[in-house]
């Protein structure tokens, strides 16, 4: 052999684990709770960057104000963002999904504001001419124009929020995929880690193709099969 | 019943940066109810914006601006058509009619896209029409805002020969059904001498008429002679002023 098989497991042998693991172990409930952390971070996170993100782009003095600390908080590493927050408020859940909101939230202001900039002054014109009242010009004409921004910032900010939740569950906390994957470092268990890995590529793969993909399609139907 | 309105236009100033010569300085002008008029100018001279002015989009001037002695920007508003079509393009050519005025049922777009030659093309997405087709679903759009007063900006421009015509068509005979008031903005005697009873020249900073004719037969009724004659009229006028 030349490699060592219990640092090097086959395939199948990380498959057996993954299943022991499930049935056994505590895969579910560690799943359960990275699930929920990236979820909530993500919904505060889009919804508060979607907002903030139109206010910079509309004003200009908004803008002059934060654009400095957008600058920071999308270079600051997100290990000090954990640390000091872990710090100021303990090890608790709180803490954790705040840091990963405040990792991502730059990112999301950032990616909306270019949005909201790259609006069409003829839709405003538009609006004008033919007085639509502001709710309707929002659902009709700002909100289909933000929308590829939007999901582009959901999915670089997705893939950002799988990486950092786990970094910080290893950093501090009391469950989770992180947190597990720490344990079996401890003891250099690379086929729970193998194992642990696959299984959360899985979840992934079911987010994206059945929840980012149908909807990316749904929202941006009008853009098939356009050529221009 | 659908008669259009008069409209009443009285520029006192309007300048772009304090200090320039004014666009606007003293300009008048007045419109008969249900007469086509068509604004010809070399670009720049502020056609566009005095299309504004009567929409009751570009409010910073001095002056007043009456559609049947009531203020443009608190007028009904008028069916304004772009130098571009533009048509919001994540909704389809019904929708789009409907995004302006929703109380148009879809039925009522269907019968208004029937009347510019576009039977059938409801849930078209602007995309999958041709650059014609789009203008003309920009005209339905304007004309189911406001069937009585249509402002139309350059709205051939890019077209070629063949979809102007086209669209001249279907302009006449909207224009023959319901008798609206109507400004057209252009650079070309041509368009003015297809569709319009009556050609205003403009020209100068600040700008002022330099000619203002009034033709006898109905634009539907012209013959390609007259249109050239009456062409060549304006366009003599336009040139007088350039040279």
């Amino acid at each position: 052999m030349l490699f060592p098989s219990r640092l090097f497991p086959t395939p199948i042998e990380v498959g057996i684990n993954l299943v022991n693991l499930a049935v056994n172990g505590k895969l579910i409930p560690d799943l359960g709770k990275t699930l929920y952390r990236a979820t909530v971070a993500f919904l505060v996170a889009m919804t508060l960057g979607t907002a903030i993100g139109i206010a910079l782009g509309r004003s200009r003095t908004a803008d002059r104000l934060f654009s400095t600390w957008i600058v920071v908080g999308l270079n600051v590493p997100a290990i000090v963002v954990a640390i000091v927050l872990y710090i100021w408020l303990g090890l608790t859940e709180f803490a954790l999904i705040l840091a990963v909101v405040l990792n991502k939230l730059p990112l999301v202001i950032a990616t909306i504001r270019e949005g909201v900039r790259s609006f069409d002054p003829a839709y405003d014109e538009l609006g004008r001419a033919f007085r639509m009242p502001f709710a309707r010009r929002l659902r009709l004409v700002f909100l289909p124009q933000l929308m590829p921004f939007v999901l582009a910032a959901a999915r670089t900010g997705l893939s950002l929020i799988w990486k950092i939740v786990l970094v910080f569950e290893v950093l501090g906390s009391d469950g989770g995929v992180g947190f597990r994957i720490s344990v079996f470092f401890q003891f250099f268990d690379i086929k729970g880690i193998l194992a642990y890995t696959t299984a959360f590529i899985l979840v992934v793969f079911v987010f994206e193709y059945l929840a980012l993909r149908p909807l990316e399609r749904r929202i941006l139907r009008w853009r098939q099969g356009r050529t221009a | 019943m659908s008669a259009g309105p008069r409209l009443q236009i009285e520029v006192d100033g309007k300048q772009f940066d304090p200090g320039a010569v004014p666009l606007f300085d003293g300009f008048r002008l007045t419109v008969e109810p249900s007469s086509v008029v068509a604004l010809v100018g070399p670009s720049g001279v502020g056609k566009s914006t005095l299309l504004r002015m009567v929409g009751g989009i570009d409010q910073t001037f001095t002056g007043t601006v009456l559609v049947d002695d009531v203020p443009a920007a608190s007028a009904p508003p008028a069916g304004f058509v772009f130098q571009d079509a533009r048509l919001l393009p994540w909704l389809t050519a019904s929708d789009n009619i409907r995004a302006v005025r929703p109380e148009t049922t879809e039925a009522e777009a269907a019968a208004l896209l029937m009347r510019v030659g576009l039977a059938g093309f409801e849930h078209y997405y602007p995309h999958e029409l041709s650059g014609g087709m789009q203008r003309r679903v920009a005209l339905a759009r304007a004309f189911s805002v406001n069937p009585r007063l249509l402002l139309l900006d350059e709205p051939f421009v890019s077209l070629d020969r063949t979809l102007v015509a086209e669209m001249e068509q279907v302009l006449l005979t909207l224009i023959d059904t319901s008798q609206p008031t109507a400004l057209l903005v252009t650079h070309l005697p041509e368009d003015a001498a297809a569709l319009a009873d009556r050609a205003v020249v403009l020209a100068g900073r600040p700008v002022r008429v330099v000619a203002d004719y009034r033709f006898e037969t109905s634009p539907g009724h012209r013959s390609r002679v007259e249109r050239e004659h009456i062409a060549n009229q304006i366009a003599a006028a336009t040139s007088g002023v350039a040279a």
